[in-house]
């Protein structure tokens, strides 16, 4: 049975990664959702006993760097990038609440 | 259970955010460096730029593993997972962090006084940046605009999370103290509370005594001192107490320390929880250390501070065996705290006097730590072989040690140049009949056995030799002519 992700879902998902959507675009997003879960599905009615959850595509682990300072970028050519810059630092919106 | 309240209990579990000492950011070679010039340790990595990857620091993971083992965790195999959440402390607009699957689990702490605090987890995640709020006198609310400094975004942090074990403020402020101590001695932090490289947030509930269920918690942040923590504590459990005896309930919540005021206060505009979307970071691989990493981490680890102390302790008990331990308890943790114990303890085998090489070690030693620690044992035995047997004063002595402390100079060279050499016993005993003969109604006062007037000798012993004669040589002079 293939779950439904509704409109009110989209809307929420929208607002967690601050997206406007027209209704067309809510209804659109919840037909290809729940296209999507109905993949899901698919993978659900295969018999993966014995088969080790994963949470990355390729078998590697361990991947490391040393631990040695490498040069950054050049802060006047990282600012200018910017929309706003004050006192060497980047100047962003006032910030309503706290830092989650 | 002691109440916090007649008729309350409380209950408190423990966030401590710690940075690690690598040289390097989390995910890329950024110096990991504490007050620089804002923006200069940025890369596209922490700054979040398109294109960009991530390739994680061997040693940061080193540092928590030695921190999880020294919190007698368990190392588990573990993933990366993205914290979603937009806040221009981060510029990817989410953080590294680690969810369901931590690299340490399950350990404790054993505090100095024998309660065991257990340690849920142990994660590795990394920094935010700074951000700080313009216009409006500072306050987040108010402020117009705010700047934000990216070097702190991606300093390796390890979060250790406790279990809700602490019953009291004082308990909250010895597990601090306790888990500074531990980190501190891994070599994996530096442990500065005020520099902002520990951090500590406070999950505080309070409950009927006698009842098991939890009550609602309030999560207190922006403590910087283990005063603060305390304070905030006691604050907060007074709050809550008050809401529910006045028939109210408590909101779970995030409230802010206000240092000023003494008081806790809501961060949220609204009630909103946040949702994180938490999902594994597809860009790093899992981590998944041999067990013959794990061992030779776990083998490479020093003492921990409460195997030191015990030691410490049993040295200078040794060596003066009626000492009062209650006494020099915060001797003991400080000359441990700031890694002088190892000095103390071999000048006591040295056949150093224990107290004596405590108290030195404790305060004199304790204000130059760095030194105190290269400082050869040999020149702190006779340091304090000299203040021991007379030969120096206390006053002496102390000016000494800061002195070998400050220059690298012997015991004998720094004297010489205090002009502490003193006079020599015979030439002492000289100035004192010398004084006797000058002031025979004092010194008559004094052999009838008036005290007072053996600080005025002593007095014009110190003005002909300048301050150099020994006291207590002095007065075993004036004793044994009194005696005579």
């Amino acid at each position: 049975m293939t779950a439904e992700f509704t409109p009110e879902e989209v809307r929420y998902v929208a607002a967690l990664a601050r997206l406007a959507l027209t209704e067309e675009e809510v209804a659109s997003y919840a037909t290809q959702l729940t296209s999507v879960l109905g993949h899901i599905d698919t993978i659900r009615a295969l018999d993966l006993e014995g088969v080790a959850p994963t949470s990355h595509a390729f078998a590697l682990e361990n991947v490391f760097r040393e631990d040695e300072v490498i040069e950054g970028l050049d802060r006047d050519e990282v600012l200018a990038q910017a929309p706003a810059a004050e006192d060497g630092r980047f100047r962003v919106p006032s910030i309503l609440g706290e830092a989650p | 259970m002691t109440e916090i309240a007649p008729g309350w209990e409380l209950t408190v579990g423990l966030e401590v955010h710690c940075e690690l000492q690598s040289a390097t950011k989390l995910f890329c070679g950024c110096a990991n460096a504490f007050g620089q010039t804002p923006n200069t340790n940025v890369c596209p990595v922490c700054l979040g730029l398109p294109g960009s990857l991530p390739v994680l620091n061997r040693t940061a993971v080193e540092f928590a593993m030695r921190i999880g083992l020294a919190l007698n965790c368990h190392v588990e195999p573990s993933i990366f997972h993205r914290k979603n959440y937009f806040y221009p402390d981060m510029p990817k607009d989410y953080q590294v962090s680690q969810y369901d699957e931590p690299i340490n689990l399950d350990g404790y702490i054993e505090l100095p006084s024998g309660t065991r605090v257990g340690i849920e987890r142990a994660h590795l995640e990394e920094d935010t940046g700074k951000t700080s709020h313009m216009g409006g006198g500072g306050r987040i609310h108010d402020a117009d605009y705010s700047l934000v400094d990216y070097n702190r975004a991606g300093v390796p942090l390890v979060e250790i999370v406790s279990r809700p074990d602490i019953t009291s403020p004082e308990d909250a402020r010895a597990y601090v103290s306790e888990l500074r101590s531990i980190l501190v001695a891994t070599g994996a932090s530096d442990g500065r509370m005020e520099e902002g490289s520990l951090r500590v947030d406070a999950n505080v509930s309070v409950r009927r005594s006698g009842t098991t269920e939890l009550g609602t918690r309030c999560e207190v942040k922006n403590m910087n001192s283990l005063r603060s923590l305390g304070r905030a504590i006691e604050y907060e459990a007074a709050r809550q107490i008050e809401l529910l005896e006045d028939g109210g309930r408590v909101v779970q919540e995030t409230r802010h320390w206000n240092e000023n005021t003494g008081t806790t206060s809501s961060m949220r505009s609204k009630e909103e929880a946040f949702d994180y979307r938490y999902f594994p970071e597809p860009d790093l691989v899992s981590i998944a250390p041999s067990a013959e990493w794990v061992t030779a981490v776990r083998e490479a680890l020093p003492p921990m501070p409460s195997e030191r102390r015990g030691k410490l302790l049993a040295a200078v008990r040794s060596a003066s065996p009626d000492v009062d331990e209650h006494a020099i308890a915060d001797q003991i943790v400080t000359v441990v705290d700031l890694g002088i114990d190892a000095l103390v303890v071999a000048a006591i085998a040295a056949g150093a006097d224990g107290r004596l090489a405590l108290a030195r070690g404790a305060n004199e030693a304790a204000s130059r730590p760095e030194d105190a620690r290269a400082l050869k044992v040999e020149s702190f035995v006779e340091l304090l072989h000299l203040e021991s047997s007379g030969k120096l004063s206390a006053t002496q002595a102390k000016s000494v040690l800061a002195a070998i402390l400050e220059s690298g100079a012997t015991p004998a060279e720094a004297i010489a140049k205090l002009g502490f050499e003193g006079v020599d016993d015979a030439a002492l005993a000289v100035i004192v009949d010398g004084i006797i003969g000058a002031n025979p109604q004092e010194w008559q006062r004094f052999v009838e056995g008036d005290e007072k007037v053996a600080q005025f000798l002593l007095g014009q012993v110190m003005k002909q030799t300048k301050g150099q004669a020994n006291g207590r040589v002095v007065a075993e002079l004036l004793a044994l002519r009194k005696g005579a």
